[in-house]
């Protein structure tokens, strides 16, 4: 098996990725990813689009070779042994990659027999599959009739039909409506449930937070921050009370009241009618500041507890929200964000 | 599994996929045999009657069907480039390369499925054939060698359009690239007139064109060549089996690995 990087807790690894490079042209679509995933366990790759998220999956999948760094997937080398590789792993890629004339039985038979399973076990494994994502109705019907959500899971159906140590899926839920998008997480988190080691990658933050046991942040190439969902936020900071008020007027008095509980400095938004107070301390600060408030009560629209959620840490990290792509002066002011933690 | 079983086994599943295709989407099959019966037609009853030159003692449906058959599986080869186009397009090219399978089964289940196509489409072309007044006036033997010296050489024009349908984007660029290369080839050809009617630069690239090579060669297997037809000046069209299975060669060296080459980096966009 491959030899823990450096740092991790002893564990086996089932990716390791060190110093991966890849260059289209001359643009560096990587400049020296590191990552592991540990057995059994769900990473989710996040940036925005065009971060390089893609170009790490095809990398890992043996669809793409990189210029330089070094790629062992279930301890076997992508280059040198990417058959073995490819034996190992399933892959979900960005377009639900079915053969819309063929059924949805069909589908999963021909890519069966091409994971070199019996004609038997290839018919058993997709029927099973089939029930497993509710699609045994529609088995004997051309996937070119299916919907978009159905679609989708055939395509997870046909990179689990080999039982795959490790699956790969490259943004599994964009372009599903929001209840397919819930079922998908429901069977991803089911898979993880059943040991499989899982590589996700997403723009959705909610969706990491939901899957990932870790997360990698990607931004431009580069790995810009990585952890668990609560390490990340509590790199951007700790909760804050927020206040909505019906009129701005009041914000002054309310401010003037609470000021006392803030641990830093709060932040006014007049235009929202809005109050942001890093506190700490959880539900009775929050009871604190609403006996403080007696009188205000009226003028309050809405008020909460928020700890940071992972559109915050990236704001924070990058300079720019998930979907927008920045500008090279933005990454510059903000020399800070490529620190990460290890 | 060795190597080769492996290439077999899982050339033989694309191949059941492509052709799954063809029985799902009759509209495939019914436009690919109804140009050709078209042609057939057309040429037969609007031109026939205008094309002089023609040997002594032949009809013009004789001389006609084994130059469609060359057009109609020449054409019927594009369908390779196109049908690769698509699945690269729609991503299942990246789904078959992260597979545990033989990196060129993808190739080889996509042509012979191609071929399939070709032999029905010949069969089609060869009753409307008989139909309008063609005849095969040799043995059966050689009339098999005759379909089979057409189907051979489409073969190999496949993997030709393999390398195209690898490289272009969206299964159109195809149609329409391979629509201005083999128009041209199949028309200034002996297909349908004969080349003594060629100003002679066209008949010069005329005589050496595998696909009038084809087309003689078939004529001949098929007995549609005359007795007392003078012999042809170039030599291509004094041995034309030899000449078309030469271009055969050739092209399935250069274009069989080259495409195998380029399927293993090639990825969707």
């Amino acid at each position: 098996m491959s030899a823990p990087s450096p740092g991790s807790p002893v564990m086996t690894d089932a990716i390791v990725v060190e110093g991966l490079v890849k260059r289209f042209g001359a643009t560096t679509a990587l400049d020296a990813v590191d990552l592991t995933v540990a057995e059994g366990s769900v990473l989710g790759l996040l940036g925005p689009n065009g971060a390089g998220k893609t170009t790490v999956v095809r990398i890992l999948t043996t669809l793409l070779r990189a210029d330089a760094g070094r790629v062992r997937v279930a301890g076997l080398d992508v280059v040198d042994d990417a058959d073995a590789v490819r034996a190992t792993i399933g892959l979900t890629g960005q377009y639900a990659a079915v053969d819309e004339y063929l059924t949805g039985l069909e589908n999963l038979e021909m890519v069966g027999r091409l994971y070199r399973l019996s004609r038997r076990e290839a018919r058993a494994r997709a029927g099973e599959l089939l029930e497993r994502f509710d699609l045994t109705g529609a088995a004997d019907r051309p996937a070119k009739t299916y919907s978009g959500g159905m679609r989708r899971r055939l395509d997870i159906a046909a990179s689990l039909i080999a039982r795959p140590r490790i699956l790969f899926l490259d943004e599994p839920t964009t372009g599903l409506d929001p209840r397919s998008r819930l079922g998908m997480w429901e069977f991803i988190a089911d898979l993880a449930d059943g040991g499989t080691t899982i590589l996700l990658t997403t723009q959705y933050l909610e969706e990491a937070d939901r899957l990932a046991d870790r997360m990698v942040v990607i931004d431009r190439g580069r790995v810009i921050a990585r952890g668990t969902a609560d390490e990340l936020k509590a790199q951007v900071g700790g909760q804050r009370l927020e206040f909505t008020v019906t009129t701005a007027a009041v914000l002054p008095d309310i401010l003037a009241r609470l000021r006392g509980l803030a641990v830093d400095e709060p932040h006014v938004d007049e235009q929202a009618r809005r109050l942001s107070l890093p506190v700490s301390g959880g539900a009775e600060v929050l009871a604190e500041a609403l006996q403080r408030l007696d009188g205000f009560i009226a003028d309050i629209f809405d008020v909460g507890l928020r700890r940071p959620d992972l559109d915050d840490v990236f704001l924070a990290l990058t300079g720019h929200a998930t979907e927008e792509v920045a500008t090279d002066d933005d990454q510059a002011a903000l020399p800070a964000a490529t620190g990460g933690m290890a | 599994m060795s190597s080769l079983a492996t290439t077999l086994s899982d050339s033989v599943v694309i191949t059941k996929r492509n052709l799954i295709k063809v029985k799902r989407v009759p509209d495939l099959i019914v436009f690919a045999t109804l140009s050709p019966i078209m042609f057939v037609v057309l040429f037969r009853y609007v031109f026939g009657g205008a094309i002089g030159g023609l040997p002594p003692g032949i009809s013009y449906a004789e001389f006609l069907l084994p130059g469609i058959f060359a057009q109609t599986v020449v054409f019927g080869s594009t369908t390779t480039g196109a049908s690769i186009a698509e699945d690269l397009q729609k991503g299942l090219i990246d789904r078959f390369r992260s597979l545990p399978m033989s990196r060129s089964a993808v190739l080889v289940g996509r042509t012979v499925a191609d071929s399939g196509l070709n032999v029905i489409s010949i069969a089609v072309m060869a009753l409307t054939g008989l139909a309008v007044g063609w005849r095969v006036n040799s043995s059966l033997g050689e009339a098999l060698a005759g379909f089979l010296v057409l189907l051979v050489f489409a073969y190999a024009i496949s993997w030709l359009m393999a390398v195209v349908g690898l490289l272009v984007r969206t299964p159109e660029v195809v149609n329409n690239a391979s629509f201005i290369v083999i128009f041209p080839l199949t028309f200034i050809a002996n297909t349908f007139v004969p080349l003594e009617t060629f100003p002679s630069v066209l008949r010069v690239f005329a005589e050496w064109n595998p696909v009038s090579t084809v087309t003689l060669a078939s004529r001949e297997l098929f007995g549609n060549v005359p007795p007392g037809t003078p012999v042809p000046d170039a030599w291509s069209l004094q041995n034309p089996v030899l000449y078309t299975l030469l271009w055969t060669a050739v092209i399935l060296a250069v274009f069989v690995p080259l495409s195998v080459r380029l399927y293993q980096r090639t990825a969707t966009r």
